[in-house]
């Protein structure tokens, strides 16, 4: 799968469960940038990911990621 | 069921045409997801819970702690969420001689938890139960052994419905059911848990939810009181009016099993106190075969309270039997395999529940299970009582539709009544009803027990206790009349009160008869009568007029020697 195409996929995941309409993330975007995206709605948004493309994330990764690229990065190895 | 996030979603809407309810939410895990859940589920229900989160695992300091915010935020339900992976922490640092005391001595924090909230505020407390961890380290053996973690969580959850039962402001919510019925991997997430502090998946919060709301509600009144059903398809396979009674599916046919199972459950809710009606589209004669004569049936005709078959749309049947019962469509659920109809009803009664059905109707059972659509928090033998005075008033009113002529109906009901003076037998409910009798009531004037008591063995009065029973059944005592001998030629009605449950049977004519029957056989001439008027009591202001007495000053008078004898179709009992 494209990073692309996983960023466009998490992208809608995060405007529902963030409930912000208009928000654009790249590889590049940290919780610091979004408020609302704290340890908890994080919960959230992984549970969500882990729906949609039908995977499993452990632990330490739920715990390690730096940026959304890295979850990116792992959602791809996880689906290949 | 709704997802997590749409529940969120609830938060932002208004809240602020809903009854409000402060609440107390005390966890020894983060509840912070939960908190939400249980507001945005709220919303659904009509409820703006003021919640009150503590902390996570301040527990005892909120409740020991007489200074604390548990006790100067004062909530009306107080929820306390113990979970069962912190009762394996304090198991697993115990000494194994202690194992075996785990389920007694939670159970005694929990009694002291109960017993001083319960001194301090005026609360209803919920428990959540604990669901079951097993941690494998006997296998089966745990089963056999009193030291096992396994043994004593279900100890305690056996304990703590017995003490339940006995704590009448202590209710479980049940979510170790909730566990068994989507499997633990989806009750409980280890990486939400690590990462959180939380044992709830996301999944399974609105479940929680649900039936903590469920519980709340119940508690504030709102409940289920009765179960409308379809036929065809829905309690027995196949369309009775085209296969006949011989081929419908029941019992051993085809899929009979599900649909006599099904029955079993509903005659148990029948049984603990839920009404059952039936609407059908349907030959009323050719519905009622299978109730009467199929050999598989579990319900009967006398199980129905209500039974319309017709060719009449569903929604209108639906307002007819409210109108018999006269409850809140708002406790009513309709079962209907058929999804127009289904359709057709939730767009015509809003308040009303109607669950969708599984297409497979052996499905139907499992499905109803996870629906908890009859959630109380009462249960005595009063109520299957209480359910038996519907159908007798539902079966009065049936009957009295099939009549044009009023008179035809009061006739069919085959009445009868005991009329006695005041005994010792029934001065206890004349004088129930004599404090309690407030629209058909003349002159309210309140007698206490030994009141009546010494009127019934004084020579100044006359004194009468009317029973009234039908073919449908006995309503007991409802009606009394004493009348004062005021002189030589006059009888004053002292009182004059009467169940407002027996109105329009015919029952004042009879009474009437019986008092002018009294007077002249003791030689009167006159009764007198008086109306007190109360905010009350209106429906009785002409009461005197109807019977024929003439107002003369503030009574009203009756002359026994012109008066004849007044129709109705109440027969004397001896």
């Amino acid at each position: 799968m494209e990073q692309t195409e996983v960023l466009k996929q998490i992208n809608d995941i995060f405007i529902d469960i963030l409930d912000i309409d208009n928000l654009v993330i790249t590889t590049e975007t940290t919780a610091n940038d979004i408020d609302e995206w704290d340890s908890l709605t994080h919960i959230q948004i992984v549970v969500a990911m882990e729906k949609k493309f039908k995977i499993r994330f452990t632990t330490a990764e739920i715990q390690g990621w730096k940026n959304v690229g890295e979850m990116v990065n792992t959602i791809i190895a996880k689906n290949k | 069921m709704i997802s997590f996030s749409q529940l969120k979603k609830n938060l932002k809407k208004d809240f602020s045409n809903l009854k409000s309810i402060k609440v107390a939410l005390l966890g020894d895990t983060s509840t912070q997801f939960l908190s939400e859940a249980i507001r945005g589920t709220g919303y659904n229900y009509g409820f703006d819970f003021q919640i009150l989160e503590a902390d996570f695992n301040q527990i005892e300091r909120q409740v020991f702690d007489q200074t604390s915010e548990l006790y100067e935020y004062k909530p009306e339900v107080v929820i306390i969420f113990q979970s069962s992976h912190k009762l394996l922490l304090k198991y697993n640092k115990l000494s194994p001689s202690e194992y075996k005391n785990l389920a007694k001595n939670q159970l005694e924090l929990i009694e002291n938890i109960n017993v001083t909230i319960s001194t301090n505020l005026n609360a209803k407390i919920i428990y959540y139960n604990y669901s079951e961890i097993n941690d494998a380290v006997f296998g089966n053996y745990a089963n056999k052994t009193e030291s096992s973690f396994l043994f004593q969580l279900r100890k305690l959850n056996y304990d703590l419905m017995l003490f339940a039962s006995n704590n009448s402001n202590f209710y479980l919510c049940d979510i170790s059911s909730i566990q068994n019925q989507v499997g633990k991997s989806n009750f409980f997430m280890s990486s939400v848990y690590v990462s959180t502090e939380m044992v709830l998946s996301i999944d399974v919060l609105p479940n929680i939810s649900a039936i903590t709301v469920d519980l709340i509600a119940s508690i504030y009144g709102k409940f289920k009181k009765c179960l409308i059903l379809d036929l065809d398809n829905t309690l027995w396979g196949g369309v009775i009016g085209d296969d006949g009674i011989e081929n419908i599916q029941l019992g051993s046919l085809g899929i009979g099993k599900a649909f006599t199972e099904f029955q079993y459950w509903i005659k148990k809710l029948k049984n603990r106190g839920i009404i059952l009606c039936v609407c059908s589209k349907n030959t009323e004669s050719i519905a009622k075969e299978p109730f009467e004569k199929h050999p598989d049936m579990v319900l009967r005709l006398d199980d129905i309270a209500v039974f319309m078959a017709n060719w009449e749309n569903k929604a209108d049947n639906i307002r007819q039997i409210q109108s018999i019962l006269n409850i809140g469509f708002d406790s009513m659920v309709f079962l209907d395999d058929n999804p127009f109809e289904r359709n057709i009803v939730k767009e015509n009664i809003l308040d009303i529940t109607v669950p969708e059905l599984p297409e497979d109707p052996a499905e139907y059972l499992e499905f109803l299970y996870t629906q908890n659509l009859f959630e109380t928090v009462s249960f005595s033998n009063e109520d299957a009582e209480r359910t038996k005075l519907y159908q007798v008033e539902a079966k009065r009113v049936v009957l009295q539709k099939a009549f044009t002529n009023e008179d035809d109906f009061l006739k069919s009901l085959n009445m009868f009544s005991v009329v006695e003076p005041f005994n010792k037998f029934n001065i206890p409910r004349i004088a129930q009803l004599s404090q309690r009798s407030n629209q058909f009531n003349l002159r309210t004037v309140r007698y206490t027990e030994s009141d009546i008591e010494s009127i019934s063995i004084s020579d100044k009065y006359f004194t009468f206790a009317f029973t009234l029973e039908d073919k449908f059944g006995d309503n007991g005592l409802i009606c009394s009349v004493i009348l004062k001998k005021e002189n030589e030629n006059s009888v004053f009605i002292d009182t004059w009160f009467m169940s407002c449950r027996v109105l329009k049977r015919g029952m004042e004519n009879f009474v009437l008869n019986q008092i002018v029957k009294t007077a002249r056989e003791n030689g009167f001439k006159t009764i007198i009568g008086e109306y007190i008027p109360t905010v009350k009591n209106v429906i009785v202001q002409d009461h005197y007029l109807n019977l024929g007495f003439s107002a003369k000053k503030n009574y009203w008078i009756l002359d026994t020697n012109d008066v004849k004898e007044k129709t109705n179709f109440i027969k004397i009992k001896k």
